[in-house]
């Protein structure tokens, strides 16, 4: 199946607000086989969840399950990895629809949990699913994908709330997998490449990130004396004075210093990358990072000119790329 | 009233948390534990503590801790700025307000989890629009974003200039790490570090390897800081303040001083030493151990140059010659600094710096009449000589 992106993206517009089925029933009831089981794996040692005589002199006056158990109850087991097996409804044909799409893995990334009352061995769990929103596609670490938000509202035998749950999954395309998903289009592609840090823009940065903006990388340079600084500053040091321009620079330089980042790694930047301390013609020095060139290959004194690239849709970046 | 620092204060008693990758427990609840184990170790009263002072990074409100620890009226509070900078400047902060009578006793303290919690190595990112927040703007959509990143910059230029080698760094690592074997408090108490672990780590930002940064830490530090006379009367010798000094200079940024015309020294660093030994009368040759700030290992070499214990450059072969060992001119970090014991902002290094006075440390050196204490560099920073009570 070959979708666009709008294509794809307004049929998933179809399933939002809708629930995916009819409430399904947990496979067996509140146990207190499944809570032994489950307070052993986590280490919990509250004996009102498994000590009969002590939970009976409890508050609850017998046995209940720990509440974080709420979900386990509605869980089918093994059968779940097989997408095939599982019984059908809206979500597992949602998940297809994105899986064949282009986007096949998963990865839940937030759970919210909220408990009405104690379940209690013998009560009947059912739950109804909602999927309340789907994302626009997002670019992140992982890759290309859309999030999906579901919320699960969990019942008694008598129909009462005894709990929810809100759930929410990534379903992308894996980063580095060939023949992965890519978004339609050069711009759809920019826009979706996880965005760099913005610089936070004030009264004292901002015209000259302004330049970038219109592609000139600009020095400032005060009126009252004529000398250079970077990086931009209200006042001159040298003789006080609030007065300056942004001249623009030459654009070559040369590499003062230089690291190679590799870690932490952060989203928007591909590692390993090189950012050096570039001393400009001009004799101010600046920030940035070198591309066009292995970050083996970058040593002090390289020459290097300035080119100021899109890093997305809306922003640009001056870099520095080596003179050959 | 003194008109100078010299002699007018000491350290009467430290204390600390235990040091850990998770405390389990909250930053205020540290701070009253360092605290309340720095009175017990002097034996002071906490009803007599009038002063307080520590990092404005710090999180404990001062009159939280003072309800916690049930401290007297308070006459002097203060704060120093730039992270690890401040290490000694809130020493000096100390010893200011006792030699003038604005209080008597002065509890110093720094208490984070800086692992399991806020993690400074997470980079810099948002926040309210100050003139900081602009300056960290210009590297933000850089990715240079953390502190191993700053510092590698200027660590690059300076292998350049000097010659300096991969092999000169991973020395002040395995030195340090050395002495961490010897102390239970220390992260990698019992393990040691070789010149080949180091080479085959990897790396974090070139030209700095994984095991050339140190470690994070939960944990928290104090000290009680007081006139030597009034120390006379606790239970422990104290360390007497003979010099303390702070220094932001020309060019100064925080961890971004890229612009001056050298970024291969430190000219705040080479501030504080000159302060300090012109108020304490002491010279290079009085300094029998050292406690350095080492939160990279290339920082311990330029301030081994700002001290004068070797020229420009020259700190790789001071290292390589076994001079930080024990038995060398400079035991260094005896207690394993905050590559290997643990990373509290350079206040487990002033309880140190006094337990190498009293004669206390794991790793003892012979000679410990004079021992300097240094603060965090690449930012505006300070430093201190600790002697031998009268």
């Amino acid at each position: 199946m070959s979708l666009s992106r709008e294509e794809l993206e307004a049929k998933l517009l179809d399933y939002v607000g809708r629930e995916i089925g009819p409430p399904e029933q947990g496979p067996y009831p509140v146990n207190e086989t499944m809570i032994r089981q489950w307070c052993e794996a986590l280490g919990d040692e509250n004996p009102v969840y498994t000590d009969a005589s002590a939970a009976a002199s409890s508050v609850h006056g017998g046995l209940v399950a720990p509440p974080t158990m709420m979900q386990t109850w509605s869980l089918r087991g093994v059968e779940m990895a097989d997408p095939d097996a599982g019984r059908q409804n809206l979500q597992t044909e949602l998940h297809s629809l994105l899986g064949d799409a282009g986007y096949p893995a998963v990865v839940a990334t937030n759970c919210e949990q909220g408990y009405t009352r104690y379940l209690r061995p013998g009560d009947e769990i059912f739950v109804s699913t909602t999927i309340e929103a789907i994302s626009e596609q997002k670019a992140t670490a992982l890759g290309i994908g859309y999030f999906i938000n579901t919320r699960e509202v969990y019942r008694d035998q008598q129909g009462d709330e005894v709990g929810w749950q809100t759930f929410r999954v990534l379903k992308f395309a894996r980063a580095e997998q060939p023949g992965a998903a890519t978004p339609d289009g050069a711009a759809d592609e920019e826009s979706s490449t996880p965005t760099r840090l913005r610089p936070p823009m004030a009264h004292d940065n901002k015209w000259w990130w302004d330049g970038i903006a219109e592609g000139r990388l600009l020095v400032q340079k005060c009126a009252g004396c004529g000398e250079l600084r970077h990086p931009p500053r209200p006042m001159c040091q040298h003789c006080r004075s609030l007065e300056w321009q942004g001249i623009e620079a030459s654009g070559e330089g040369e590499v003062y210093s230089y690291v190679v980042m590799h870690y932490p790694k952060f989203p928007g930047y591909e590692y390993p990358f090189t950012c050096a301390l570039v001393e400009l013609a001009e004799g101010t020095r600046m920030v940035a990072n070198v591309v066009g060139c292995d970050p083996s290959k970058v040593h002090i004194g390289m020459k290097v000119r300035a080119s100021i690239e899109n890093v997305d849709d809306e922003f640009k970046l001056p870099f520095f790329r080596p003179i050959d | 009233m003194p008109t100078t620092l010299k002699n007018e204060a000491a350290i009467a008693g430290i204390g600390q948390t235990e040091f850990s990758r998770n405390s389990g427990r909250s930053e205020l609840q540290l701070a009253c534990e360092a605290v309340s184990a720095a009175l017990d170790d002097c034996g002071l009263d906490p009803g007599e503590v009038d002063g307080l002072t520590t990092f404005t990074m710090d999180t404990t409100d001062e009159v939280e801790l003072a309800q916690n620890v049930g401290l007297g009226d308070l006459t002097f509070f203060s704060r120093i700025p730039y992270g690890g900078g401040a290490a000694i400047g809130v020493m000096q902060q100390a010893a200011m307000a006792v030699a003038t009578g604005v209080a008597n006793y002065v509890v110093v303290y720094r208490a984070f989890n800086e692992r399991s919690g806020h993690r400074y190595s997470a980079g810099v990112g948002e926040g309210i629009v100050t003139a900081d927040l602009v300056h960290w703007g210009w590297y933000m959509s850089v990715g240079l974003l953390t502190p191993a990143s700053w510092v590698a910059m200027f660590t690059q230029r300076y292998m350049h200039e000097y010659g300096v080698t991969e092999l000169d760094l991973a020395r002040v690592a395995v030195v340090t790490r050395k002495h961490a074997v010897n102390n239970p408090a220390a992260f990698f108490y019992e393990k040691e570090l070789t010149i080949d672990e180091h080479h085959d780590s990897r790396w974090i930002v070139e030209p700095l390897r994984l095991f050339d940064c140190c470690q994070e830490s939960d944990g928290g530090c104090a000290c009680i800081v007081t006139t030597p006379e009034r120390a006379r009367d606790l239970a422990k010798k104290p360390a007497v303040i003979r010099g303390v000094a702070e220094a932001a200079t020309r060019g100064q940024e925080n961890m971004t001083s890229f612009y001056r015309p050298s970024i291969s020294y430190l000219p705040e660093t080479d501030l504080v030493a000159k302060q300090v030994y012109e108020q304490s009368g002491l010279k290079v040759d009085d300094i029998d151990a050292a406690i350095i700030y080492d939160a990279f290992t290339p920082i311990v070499l330029w301030q081994l140059e700002s001290w004068g214990f070797c020229g420009r450059g020259e700190a790789g072969d001071f290292v390589g010659d076994g001079n930080l060992e024990l038995d060398g001119r400079l035991p260094t970090n005896t207690h394993g600094g905050q590559l290997s014991e643990a990373y509290i902002h350079g206040m487990n290094g002033v309880n140190e710096g006094v337990r190498l006075i009293r004669g206390e440390s794991v790793n003892q050196p012979e000679r410990n009449d004079h021992v300097l204490v240094t603060g965090g560099v690449g930012v505006p920073t300070s430093g201190m000589v600790l002697g031998q009570p009268d």
